[in-house]
């Protein structure tokens, strides 16, 4: 074989190569899907949606408990993560100096990379060790803390995307800053702003590290947001290390909804995203 | 304030003397200029933009800035309602004057309230057609003797736009075409009735019809306001103002009468660009 | 960062603003009154607010881990002593743990996502690269917990039944493949720490190639190099720091990532030198204990394992971002 030929076949062979490392990674996403669509979905029913878990042992029962206790859990995120990141955010692209801003985006960043047990840490000594009880609290200041960078960086961003020019519009019809920004400036980045919400109360709807020793868990209703409080992601990872065949079922059942609530929100808010780019006026 | 309110002025002769045009009769006004500017410089940071420019625009009657690219005069123009403030380094030193009142110390949203603004790109809010015009009056408040609907509808008319959309108030703005947008943008100019309209190169994106229609509307117009437009397009300065500058360069170079800048310009620059020897 | 200096208000006129305090003031009063002032300050102290939680998280995390940091000082790392009765702990079996899982994912990652990112960058047909785009980010957002889950009952009985035999028969001569073969512990942890962190190397990497300058493969090309050739050997060279980058960040991730890993790695706080072997990580030890963790001196124990995360992935993190930066000229928001 001579050389040129021999440069040839390796060209040839590497490309295909990437070309697998590429479909591999894909269809690892595929795989997932159709497990727990295989497993989660014969073990799902109404009962799931509607029961509480039954005591151990006996056969049945739901997780409703858990999934309203999610809900609460990002209520409190977002109440507690979302005015913070957003406001923020209207800080960096619309007021701000020099190095305050710098500071504020490199511990938002720095945030952003913390591990996520690591914030369960920090909700468990700020709020957990005062009250001297677990609570929806804690577990929804946890994940709130976690909102915040995301929050923050998708919001600046939008509101940069918005012309300058609509900001001068609005100026020149007498309008002062504050009214330019939240009557013109905001709203015309609305659904930005409101996709990356979105898209950061998906990603921290499936976070179980935080919530560990945060909100705990319970195998009842909790009421208020003062008591131990089950979530779809603790109770995922407590009944598949368990030893019970139903538990395991229930944990599919439990992984199959939690993915198709959080792949749902991404998708719907890459199509909005995605639409929103196509149609935007230059 | 330190500067009197009638500051002394470079005075340009076509402003002192009756116009030699009668069929557009440009007499000056006895009163005061309704904006008069003196010695006006303009930086942005430590680079000199306009200098030691002094113009006066007399009361509803268009006054057209012209001059090559990058001579100055949207930076002046910027300067009149202090839009220029939003840039960062920008910083104008001499005496602009609205009705006798130094601007710079009015409130700039009172300023810009009076001396309204329309862009070179025309920039609806993404909002309804309705509430883009009525947004300067929600900004600002109105005279409670009129509703909104009214004053929207008032606005309209004005700015001639009022048959064409009348069946879509609360459809987006953005519906609109590019034409429509730029006299909507007027209409929102209008609506908190200005006492001078600014418009930066309004026609520049838009095609001969349009333009048209926006050159007819500002003729429309003259009666209730002053107008000051900057254009790159000296036909279209013939053919609206009464009045016309030239910037080069930062400086203006000669001001007069429309008809004496396009005919018998004094200085060589004016009539080299006038007749397109260069820009 | 450019972008909106539009309501910087820095503009002030000279000559015609009365120069002293007094005028400042009045206008600063009538900004007050407008709300533009009220604007800024809220807005200022929400900001301020983020800074502030940051630096809470860290002072809290110092605060709560004086204990063992007076006990054992520097031998708290280097000692493998877990004993909660006579309280007494050392991290060494966790900190191995969580390094070798990393290392193990690292070397299955770093060439599967380095490879697809080329291929996605470089070679498909831009409607494939963006699809295949969109499905690798969906990956990047399902839950580890649901890595976790598809662990335990799909991929640690397959490693046990057939990766880890082959293993044993391939390369048994190996300390690392050597063994009783459990299935969970450091070789499965490792690989499912693999599948989650190639979506990361795989989307930075990917815009690390894409911002490479056309001319460089083009003069590459035009030399009479192929494809393969030209991407190898230029594109890749250039990219090289970014790509480092995204390497970095995926180890950030890998290092801090608790549900997955605790499913998988046997939890069994052991330094052994085999793959096969149950092992335990920081994160996974924090998870497990923190919340039955009775003493003080225990659970400050676990917060200061969790401090020396954060330091980790704060380093990696920071160069990871300098890194992208330095080849891309942004940031990235993947962190």
């Amino acid at each position: 074989m001579n050389r040129r030929t021999w440069r040839k076949v390796v060209n040839g062979v590497m490309l295909g190569l990437t070309g697998l490392c590429a479909l591999a990674t894909v269809s690892v996403l595929f795989f997932i899907l159709g497990y727990l669509v295989y497993n989660g979905g014969r073990s799902l029913n109404w009962a799931f949606f509607t029961q509480l878990p039954k005591p151990v042992g006996e056969v049945g029962g739901g997780m409703a408990n858990a999934i309203v206790g999610s809900a609460k859990l990002l209520l409190v995120a977002s109440l507690a993560g979302i005015p913070m990141g957003f406001m923020g955010g209207v800080y960096l692209a619309e007021f701000g100096g020099r190095a305050f801003p710098f500071l504020v985006r490199y511990t938002a960043d720095l945030l952003n990379g913390v591990p996520s047990i690591v914030m369960g840490i920090f909700a468990y000594t700020v709020v957990v060790l005062p009250m001297h009880h677990f609570s929806a609290l804690a577990g929804g200041l946890a994940l709130g803390a976690m909102l915040i960078p995301i929050v923050l960086r998708s919001t600046e961003e939008f509101l940069r995307a918005v012309p300058q020019t609509l900001r001068e519009g609005a100026l020149a019809l007498g309008a002062n800053k504050w009214q330019a920004i939240s009557s013109v400036v905001v709203p015309a980045a609305f659904r930005g702003i409101a996709t990356g919400m979105l898209l950061s109360l998906a990603r921290v709807a499936g976070e179980t590290a935080p919530l560990l020793f945060t909100s705990f868990g319970n195998s009842f209703w909790s009421s208020g947001f003062n008591e131990p409080t089950a979530s779809l992601p603790v109770v995922i990872y407590t009944y598949a290390l368990s030893a019970y065949d139903d538990w395991h079922r229930q944990a599919w059942a439990a992984g199959l909804v939690l993915l198709a609530v959080v792949l749902a929100a991404n998708i719907g808010a890459r199509m909005i995203l995605s639409r929103k780019m196509s149609s935007a006026r230059g | 304030m330190g500067s009197s309110a009638q500051p002394a002025l470079v005075s340009y002769p076509i402003m002192e003397s009756p116009a030699t045009d009668t069929s557009r009769q440009a007499s000056p006004t006895p009163a005061a200029p309704k904006m008069a500017v003196s010695g006006l410089d303009f930086y942005y940071g430590a680079r000199q933009v306009l200098m030691d420019v002094s113009l006066r625009m007399a009361e509803k009657k268009i006054t057209a800035l012209i001059g090559p690219s990058g001579c100055g005069k949207s930076t002046f123009l910027r300067t009149l309602n202090r839009m220029y403030e939003t840039v960062r380094h920008a910083r104008a030193e001499g005496e602009i004057h609205l009705d006798g009142e130094n601007i710079f110390t009015l409130d700039v949203a009172t300023l810009r309230r009076r001396v309204g603004m329309v862009f070179q790109k025309s920039n609806p809010f993404p909002k309804t057609i309705f509430e883009n015009v009525a947004y300067g009056l929600r900004v600002n408040g109105w005279d409670r003797s009129r509703s909104v609907k009214d004053l929207v509808e008032l606005s309209l008319r004005r700015a001639a736009l009022w048959d064409e959309v009348k069946d879509s108030l609360h459809k987006s703005a953005y519906a609109l075409s590019g034409g429509q947008q730029q006299r909507l943008c007027i209409a929102r100019a209008l609506a908190v009735d200005p006492e001078v309209l600014l418009l930066d190169e309004p026609c520049s994106a838009l095609d001969p019809i349009a333009t048209a229609k926006i050159e007819e509307l500002l003729f429309g117009l003259k009666d209730q306001c002053t107008i000051v437009i900057v254009t790159h397009n000296m036909q279209q300065a013939a053919r609206v103002a009464e009045f016309t500058g030239f910037f080069l360069l930062g400086k203006l170079i000669e001001f007069n009468n429309t008809r004496v800048i396009f005919t018998k310009p004094e200085k060589r620059e004016t009539e080299d660009y006038i007749t397109g020897r260069f820009g | 960062m450019a972008g909106s200096t539009l309501f910087l208000d820095n503009a002030r006129p000279g000559r015609p603003t009365p120069p002293g305090a007094a005028g400042r003031v009045r206008s600063w009063m009538r900004r007050l009154a407008s709300g533009d002032e009220i604007a800024h300050l809220i807005t200022l102290i929400f900001a301020a607010g983020i800074f502030l939680v940051t630096l809470l998280l860290v002072y809290e995390l110092y605060r709560n881990s004086v204990l063992p940091r007076h006990k054992f000082g520097w031998a708290f790392f280097v000692t493998s002593v877990w004993d909660p009765v006579f309280e007494n702990f050392g991290a060494l079996p966790y900190i191995y743990g969580t390094v070798v899982t990393s290392a193990v994912a690292l070397l299955i990652a770093v060439p599967l996502g380095v490879g697809a990112a080329i291929f996605l960058a470089e070679l498909a047909p831009p409607r494939i690269s963006d699809a295949l785009t969109f499905v690798i980010e969906l990956l990047a957002a399902v839950p580890s917990v649901i890595f976790g889950l598809i662990g335990i009952f799909i991929l640690v009985p397959f490693v046990r039944s057939s990766v880890e035999p082959f293993l044993k028969s391939s390369l048994g001569f190996l300390p690392l493949f050597q063994g009783p073969m459990y299935g969970v512990g450091f070789l499965a942890a490792g690989l499912v720490l693999a599948i989650m962190i190639v979506p990361f190397i795989l989307s930075v990497s990917r815009e690390v190639l894409l911002a490479v300058p056309v001319e460089q493969r083009e003069a590459a090309l035009a030399l009479g190099a192929t494809r393969w050739e030209a991407t190898w050997k230029v594109v890749v060279p250039y990219a090289r720091t970014g790509i480092l980058g995204s390497v970095f960040l995926a180890l950030a991730r890998a290092l801090g990532e608790t549900m997955a890993v605790t499913m998988v790695i046997g939890n069994d706080p052991k330094i052994s030198s085999s793959l096969f072997a149950p092992g335990y990580s920081i994160a996974a030890v924090i998870a497990n204990e923190f919340a039955e963790a009775p003493g003080a001196l225990y659970r400050q124990s676990l917060i200061e394992m969790g401090l020396v995360l954060f330091i980790l992935t704060f380093i990696l993190n920071g160069l990871a971002r300098l890194l992208i930066l330095a080849t891309t000229g942004r940031g990235t928001e993947h962190a």
